[in-house]
């Protein structure tokens, strides 16, 4: 039966349909097959089958699947400790011993790579949380409220976005003080003001709809009305959003700590590895192969679970 | 047409006056007495004093807000704790290094980034549209900073064709300048190229299948006419608004790029004073950086309507 994943804000869209598996996370398990079973899929069910026929949302998924394995697991997969030094092992090739090779103080590079992955993941999946938590709210009551609350909320909107991500988040985590925590907020309020912009834009599309003067006109109060009727009409291109942000997340996290701003070292990341790699690349060329390949692969894979999901959840874009 | 002019550059000051309320803001971040950190490592007492009075530390923050705001509409970003240098000097000395890399960045990015989108849409399901759409997706999921590192490894190292680092200013040696400025300009230059090549391509598939290409086909144009002189000159418009919002991606990208290549300009300036903690300049720059967004994507935005006559009426 369908594995069952914590039940993150279920929809009534959705709620009857047949697997029980609450939406809007995709369930991971094959659906049931069956006639019954086409007939009554909600819209969740459908977007999952269309999503499985994309090939590159497949692999985006399957690849970040292995990478929280790789994070869950890092103290079994990691062959060595990831911040043991050993003089005796500076910056040596790779080996059967090291498979990646060993870092400026004699670290095993395959073993730092492993465990970064806990630090990227984290970062972005936390620093994305933020974000949600802060802009959905904020882009909600911007869009329903509307009038100067709206005027007020989206011209502190454009205050946000006229400075470039990065370097507003630069500059935030400058001002916090260099740590992986400091990182995550930074990351997430300056990737607050694009969820604000878009729950807002969704918000006032769907709030003309009929259902929703349907469910005003039986005297449901607004916040009832915002949460239990908008939220569930609004939560697909957010989901694609979120996906996205998370991959721009990651690289923002690996810049954060490739400036020295992000996780602290003898802490693993790969930001802070490709930094101290770049001073020793004419010589030791691994240490900056694989944290860089490792950043690529998860964006990549996040970028193509992104733009399958897009395609997925809304089929008019295509 | 006036009307809208003054109406577009209304709408920008409160988007100013918000900006730098934000960036005032920064320093309430800082843990402790402003004055205090500001001074940086020394805490020489006599500057501890001098900061204290110049920030106005002693009056609320409202009024610490308006003179600083004052003093920002004079010119005064504050001075670098480290160089005793003022702000805004620092800033016009490295302004022009990134605005080359931006600008050779940016001519990279359109000369490969037009052509894939348009092949990818004229093209569209075979071959060249799947490589054009690969190539997008590489250049948004590679980290420059990395993308950099292996460049280096590549043609400084393995090679030996171009210098890992050292600019040399272009009024001095223009070879010698292309040659530091050529990797980080490309470096830059891929992430934008795969953000057109997608713009472009939706762009065009849009604009090919209306009436008047139909109709330009329909006279017996050659394909290549109808797609560079009626399709492409038409989706252009779109390109270039959007394209012009790529600017923030170029600014952020340049503090990555310039710190791996060794870049003496305005991103150098953000990371450098990070780690002196010359929050001044800090703040300076984020200042300055997103004025220019928000000017340049303004005048982005009279170009379109400018261009697009059905704006006007």
């Amino acid at each position: 039966m369908a594995a069952v994943m914590p039940a993150s804000g279920s929809t009534p869209i959705a709620e009857g349909d047949a697997f029980g598996t609450p939406p809007p996370a995709p369930p991971r398990a094959p659906l049931p097959a069956g006639r019954r079973a086409e007939r009554e899929a909600g819209p969740w069910q459908r977007a999952w089958r269309r999503l499985r026929r994309r090939r590159g949302a497949m692999l985006g998924l399957v690849v970040v699947l292995a990478f929280i394995a790789l994070a869950v697991f890092a103290p079994w997969i990691a062959p060595h400790d990831p911040i043991e030094t050993s003089w005796s092992a500076v910056r040596k090739a790779p080996s059967a011993a090291h498979w990646f090779g060993t870092d400026e103080i004699g670290r095993d590079v395959l073993s730092r790579v492993v465990w970064g992955t806990r630090a990227s993941l984290l970062a972005a999946v936390v620093s994305v949380s933020i974000s949600l938590l802060l802009g959905v709210p904020i882009g909600l009551a911007a869009g329903f409220i509307g009038g100067a609350v709206d005027a007020l909320i989206s011209r502190i909107t454009d205050a946000f976005l006229a400075c470039p991500f990065l370097i507003l988040a630069i500059a935030l985590a400058a001002f916090l003080g260099p740590s992986l925590t400091n990182a995550m907020i930074a990351i997430g309020v300056s990737a607050t003001p694009i969820f604000v912009r878009l729950t807002r834009a969704q918000v006032i599309n769907v709030k003309v709809e009929d259902y929703i003067e349907a469910a005003r006109a039986v005297g449901n109060p607004p916040l009832r009305i915002a949460l239990r009727h908008v939220m569930p009409n609004i939560a697909a291109p957010l989901i694609v959003q979120a996906t996205l942000a998370i991959a721009a997340a990651v690289i923002a996290e690996a810049s954060l700590s490739f400036l020295g701003l992000g996780q602290q070292p003898p802490a693993p990341s790969w930001g802070s590895m490709l930094n101290t790699a770049k001073n020793y690349v004419d010589n030791a060329a691994w240490m900056a192969i694989w944290p860089g390949l490792s950043i690529f692969l998860l964006v990549l894979s996040f970028n193509l679970l992104g733009d399958g999901l897009r395609d997925a959840l809304d089929p008019r874009q295509r | 047409m006036l009307e809208y002019l003054v109406r577009r550059v209304a709408t920008i000051l409160p988007t100013l006056l918000f900006v730098s309320m934000l960036i005032f803001g920064l320093q309430q971040l800082l843990p402790g007495d402003p004055a205090v950190i500001l001074a940086g490592e020394e805490r020489d007492p006599n500057v501890v004093a001098y900061l204290r009075e110049k920030l106005h530390l002693d009056e609320p923050l409202p009024m610490r807000y308006v003179h600083w705001v004052g003093g920002v509409l004079q010119g005064d970003l504050g001075e670098s704790v480290r160089s005793q240098q003022p702000v805004l000097e620092l800033i016009v000395q490295k302004l022009p290094v990134t605005v080359e890399l931006a600008l050779l960045a940016m001519t990279i990015a359109l000369v490969i980034g037009i052509p894939a989108g348009v092949v990818s849409a004229v093209g569209r399901g075979t071959a060249w549209d799947y490589a054009a759409n690969m190539f997008a997706l590489w250049g948004l999921s590679t980290p420059n900073f990395w993308l950099g590192i292996l460049l280096i490894l590549l043609f400084s190292v393995q090679l030996g064709w171009l210098p890992a680092s050292g600019y040399v200013s272009p009024f001095e040696d223009l070879g010698a300048n292309l040659a530091a400025m050529i990797m980080p300009a490309f470096v830059l230059g891929n992430a934008i190229a795969a953000v057109l090549m997608r713009h472009t391509r939706s762009a065009m598939l849009q604009v090919l299948s209306a009436d008047y290409v139909r109709t330009a086909r329909a006279k017996g144009l050659s394909e290549r006419v109808v797609v560079l002189k009626h399709a492409l000159r038409n989706a252009l418009t779109p390109i270039i608004t959007l394209g012009a919002l790529e600017l923030g991606t170029l600014l952020s990208g340049a503090v990555l790029t310039e710190q791996v290549f060794t870049i003496p300009g305005f991103g150098k300036l953000i990371v450098d004073s990070v780690f002196n903690r010359d929050y001044a300049v800090v703040q300076g720059v984020v200042l300055v950086t997103a004025t220019a967004y928000i000017v340049l994507n303004l005048l982005a935005d009279l170009a379109y309507f400018a261009v697009n006559p059905r704006l006007r009426s």
